[in-house]
């Protein structure tokens, strides 16, 4: 007889329980996208001051910085990467334009390549097509297609950190509806996309040999039909669950609101044109946009009035979100006020060509802005789409 | 809660008023069910609870509509939004944000309700629906099911005295339908929510009724219990039917109480052998397709795997699974149209010996061998009558019968003036049908024809596919709905995510399955009983000897 084995239970080992953390670490969240905004916008608004192709190069590098260390996985923030390209484009544009209406070149000029030259009628004298191209010529209009092009990206970037969706909830009362109206657009046009594709497979069915127009009418009939029975049945279910309750509204302040509205619009375009153009006259600048800001803001709260509403979980605006819209907007400041640096570093020129040189205050005032990478707290953990 | 005083809806363009004269009360804490064939004023009905009838419809209403005490024509259905909560038949068709918790949120911002409220209530509705780990979900990417109950949560939120119901549960499978039903059940039962539903499958929900409301047609209504009510309607679920020929009374609404008033018709009919469902054909079927590993993929995900199927002629198949279970993408690639990542499809073609691939041959001639009727017959429709519809049909296939005779056998008496818009569920699927027949197909695949259609367009469509069959077509119809399944098809093929988990006679099928089985089968199991009809023609000759001399 053998003697049974003991078998010993051993407890199972304990899962370790994760380490709490000992402070020092910030929660994740996701920053205010309005703080986003303002920060991508005057990182806008600082690249306008600029020319020179190092700073511009820089500003692309904090960018890049920011948006891989604070964006998060949802379908929005992968879009950066078609921003690049569109900046891409628009320097080849700007590139392309200016070898090809040639402004002609002086014997100081480095000559590269000549394109064939296209006789202009006499009445047309003023715009020379194809002729001889310099490096200046090309590096210039690189250089300034840049600009835009960063310009560009700092929008991107701004769209790729910021939850859209969230952006628009932020908008004040009165411009709630216009939130609803794009939020509905964006949530269709996936259906309009999948209901084409659901109608085109099934006009195969019929196999029909129409063609061009006939074919056309064969498909958009449906999907128009489509379309329009779906909205009426959003219309009713939203009318059910309270959207459009009635204010407070009169027909007079109604009429405010839009008089208020219109004008601020007005002073904000006026004031935007001033402070971009430096040879526009100095009131055009900052006391036009004030102005436009003042009376935007007083016929927003007019319109704001007549809704009763509430936003399920704002977001907050706390430290970071401070922190991230001031560095941006101190940079902006920074590069406009011309302290500490020459101007005309900002804009080097390429007549004689020279190497642009890399002034110390830009430099770091740019670098200033991209602390946003680390001032903005972590983007929440991935919210994978759970298998259930 | 709800009282309609002397209320008449009339439509502005309509002959007929929809509601005429309609007086009814419905009490807190009721689950009332509206019933009656499509088109007598189910969703009129419903539409006036919260005053989208007449506010938003257009039309006028005489009489007096009043919700917990407040007047529908002083009150627009935005105004109501706090008493009444209305979800419809398809729920993403409703939703204005797009992820679970910001839509059940959407309705109390609406209400301008506090912030901390509305976190609260948010996370309450997510527990009461179970909705608890899909709150970051995108909405379209949700099941049917779990979209329906969204949807519910959605206006539950800002907490309604009243929840309407447009058929929640008609575009859901089986299991998917419970799930609804048991959550507004547990609304009504813990919350004392009132609720207005209005359903064609009875079946699921006639059990948890406290009344029934009934649209003959003619536009009155009658309030009552549901066993009152359902003794004499012309709307029953096969329960009722089967109560009524056995002469059960009380009339049992549940399995569980025809199941105790059966035992004495399940002893009367031990020992017998039911009568087939539909008449058998003869037993060589000559097979008219024949697919073999037919494999279906989307982005890398299977849809269909490796599936066998064999149609032979003369026969009806029911294809069956859950919402997603691959029913579509298998019928697309066999018609040849869909896509289809590996194996064969091998048609019988009639003018040839030989055997041909849907899928290699051009469109007009697949269309010969296979003919299909999508999910939404509406996509083929888009000429402004259905007599231009039927010429485009006749020019677009060479030979064959003419469309217009082919309609008049389906489905007699559609004018040839009309919009194909204006036509009923029943018949814009017939009208397809008709123009898919003219090509001549051997094979016809239905993909899903039993949405939205009411018991009398049922029957109206097992008749066509009885026709199509006994003209020697194979004919597969996916469908949810399990009591059309056991009347309609010969045999039953069930699929769970793409594989073919059962494939047989419709008896040995859907009898055991729990989830599957018919009404009838139910009471009368262990009896291979499936429909009504058959347990009639077997009481018949015993009725006959005994009231004979």
């Amino acid at each position: 007889m053998t003697a049974v084995a003991r078998t010993t239970v051993e407890p199972a080992a304990a899962p370790s329980a994760p380490r709490p953390d000992r402070g020092g670490r910030r929660l994740p969240r996701a920053l205010h996208p309005v703080a986003w905004w303002v920060w991508a916008l005057a990182l806008a608004t600082a690249v306008s001051r600029t020319n020179n192709p190092l700073l511009l190069f820089l500003v692309l590098a904090v960018l890049g910085y920011v948006i891989t260390a604070r964006r998060t996985e949802a379908p929005w923030a992968r879009g950066f990467a078609y921003y690049l390209y569109l900046a891409l484009t628009v320097v080849a544009i700007r590139v392309v334009f200016r070898a090809v209406f040639a402004t002609g070149i002086t014997p100081r000029d480095h000559f590269l390549f000549s394109l064939p030259h296209v006789p202009t009628p006499d009445w047309y004298a003023g715009i020379r097509i194809g002729g001889p191209v310099s490096l200046e010529a090309l590096l210039s209009s690189a250089t300034d297609g840049l600009r835009l092009a960063c310009m560009l990206c700092c929008v991107g970037a701004a769209n790729t950190l910021a939850n859209p969706k969230r952006a628009l909830r932020v908008l004040p009362g009165a411009l709630y509806e216009l939130g609803v109206a794009v939020t509905v657009a964006i949530s269709v046009a996936p259906q309009l996309v999948q209901s084409v594709q659901r109608v085109a497979r099934a006009r195969k069915l019929r196999a029909g040999r129409a063609q061009g127009m006939r074919a056309l009418r064969g498909i958009v009939v449906p999907v128009l039909e489509d379309a329009l029975e779906r909205s009426l049945r959003l219309a009713a279910a939203m009318d059910s669950r309270g959207y459009g309750r009635a204010g407070s509204a009169t027909r007079r302040s109604r009429r405010a609101t839009g008089a208020l509205m219109l004008l601020g619009m007005c002073g904000l375009c006026t004031g935007a044109y001033g402070l971009l153009d430096a040879t526009a006259p100095a009131f055009l600048g900052i006391p036009a946009m004030t102005v436009g800001a003042v009376l935007c803001v007083a016929g927003l709260r007019l319109g704001g009035r007549r809704v009763t509403r509430t936003t399920y979980r704002p977001d907050p605006w706390r430290l970071p979100e401070w922190a991230v819209a001031g560095s941006g907007v101190l940079s902006a400041v920074l590069l406009f006020t011309d302290l500490g640096y020459d101007p005309a570093q900002l804009n080097p020129t390429f007549y004689p060509l020279t190497w642009p040189g890399l002034p110390l205050v830009p430099t770091a005032v740019i670098l200033l802005a991209g602390t946003a990478g680390f001032l903005a707290p972590p983007p929440g953990p991935v919210r994978k789409a759970d298998a259930s | 809660m709800i009282t309609f005083e002397q209320v008449t809806v009339h439509y502005d363009d309509a002959a007929e008023p929809a509601l005429r004269d309609v007086d009814l009360t419905v009490e807190e804490g009721e689950l009332c069910l509206v019933v009656g064939h499509t088109g007598v004023g189910k969703s009129t009905l419903l539409g006036a609870v919260n005053g989208l009838v007449p506010h938003f419809t257009g039309g006028t209403l005489y009489g007096r509509v009043t919700v917990d005490g407040r007047d529908t024509a002083d009150h627009p259905p935005r105004e109501l939004a706090d008493v009444v909560g209305v979800v419809g038949q398809d729920p993403i068709d409703g939703f204005v944000t797009d992820t679970v918790e910001e839509e059940l949120a959407y309705a109390m911002e609406q209400l301008a309700i506090p912030p901390t409220t509305m976190r609260k209530r948010v996370e309450e509705t997510l527990d009461l629906l179970g909705l608890a780990e899909l709150r970051h979900r995108a909405l379209y990417e949700l099941s049917g099911g779990q979209q329906q109950r969204v949807a519910i949560g959605s206006v539950l939120t800002a907490h309604p005295r009243v929840l309407v119901l447009d058929e929640p549960t008609s575009a859901l499978d089986p299991t998917a339908a419970e799930e609804v039903i048991a959550a507004v059940t547990r609304l009504v039962h813990d919350l004392g929510v009132t609720v207005l539903m209005a359903e064609h499958r009875l079946e699921r929900v006639v059990q948890y009724a406290d009344r029934v409301i009934h649209l003959p047609g003619d536009g009155h209504a009658r309030i009552g219990t549901p066993a009152d009510i359902l003794r004499t309607s012309t709307i029953a679920p096969p329960i009722v039917e089967l109560g009524r020929a056995a002469g059960w009374s009380p009339l049992p609404l549940s399995i569980r109480d025809a199941r105790r008033a059966a035992a004495h018709l399940r002893s009367r009919l031990t020992g017998r052998t039911p009568g087939p469902v539909r008449p058998l054909s003869a037993q060589d079927r000559p097979r008219l397709l024949a697919a073999r590993g037919v494999t279906v993929t989307y982005h890398g995900v299977p849809a269909v795997r490796e599936v066998d199927l064999e149609l032979h002629t003369g026969e009806v198949t029911a294809l069956m699974g859950r919402n997603g279970s691959g029913k579509s993408s298998l019928l697309w690639a066999l018609q040849g149209t869909g896509p289809r990542r590996a194996g064969t499809v091998e048609v019988a073609d009639p003018h040839r010996s030989t055997a041909a691939d849907p899928h290699t041959v051009p469109a007009d001639q697949a269309r010969r061998l296979v003919g299909l009727v999508p999910q939404t017959p509406a996509d083929l429709l888009y000429l402004e009558s259905v007599a231009q519809e039927l010429d485009q049909a006749d020019t677009e296939s060479a030979a064959g019968p003419g469309a217009r005779a082919v309609l008049d056998r389906l489905a007699p008496g559609i004018d040839g003036a009309t919009h194909p818009r204006d036509l009923s569920e029943g018949q814009k699927l017939a009208l397809v049908l008709a123009i898919q027949l003219t090509a001549a197909p051997r094979i016809v695949l239905l993909d899903e024809p039993t949405r939205g259609l009411d018991y009398r367009a049922k029957s109206a469509l097992i008749g066509i596919v009885d026709a199509l069959a006994a003209d020697g077509r194979a004919v597969v119809i996916s469908t949810h709905d399990v009591e059309f399944a056991a009347r309609a098809a010969d045999r039953v093929v069930v699929m769970a995510e793409g594989d073919i988990v059962a494939d047989g006679r419709t008896p040995d099928v859907i009898v055991a399955s729990p989830v599957f089985a018919p009404q009838t089968a139910k009471i009368l199991a262990p009896l291979p009983y499936l429909t009504v009809g058959q347990v009639q023609d077997a009481l018949l000759p015993e009725d006959g000897r005994e009231t004979g001399p």
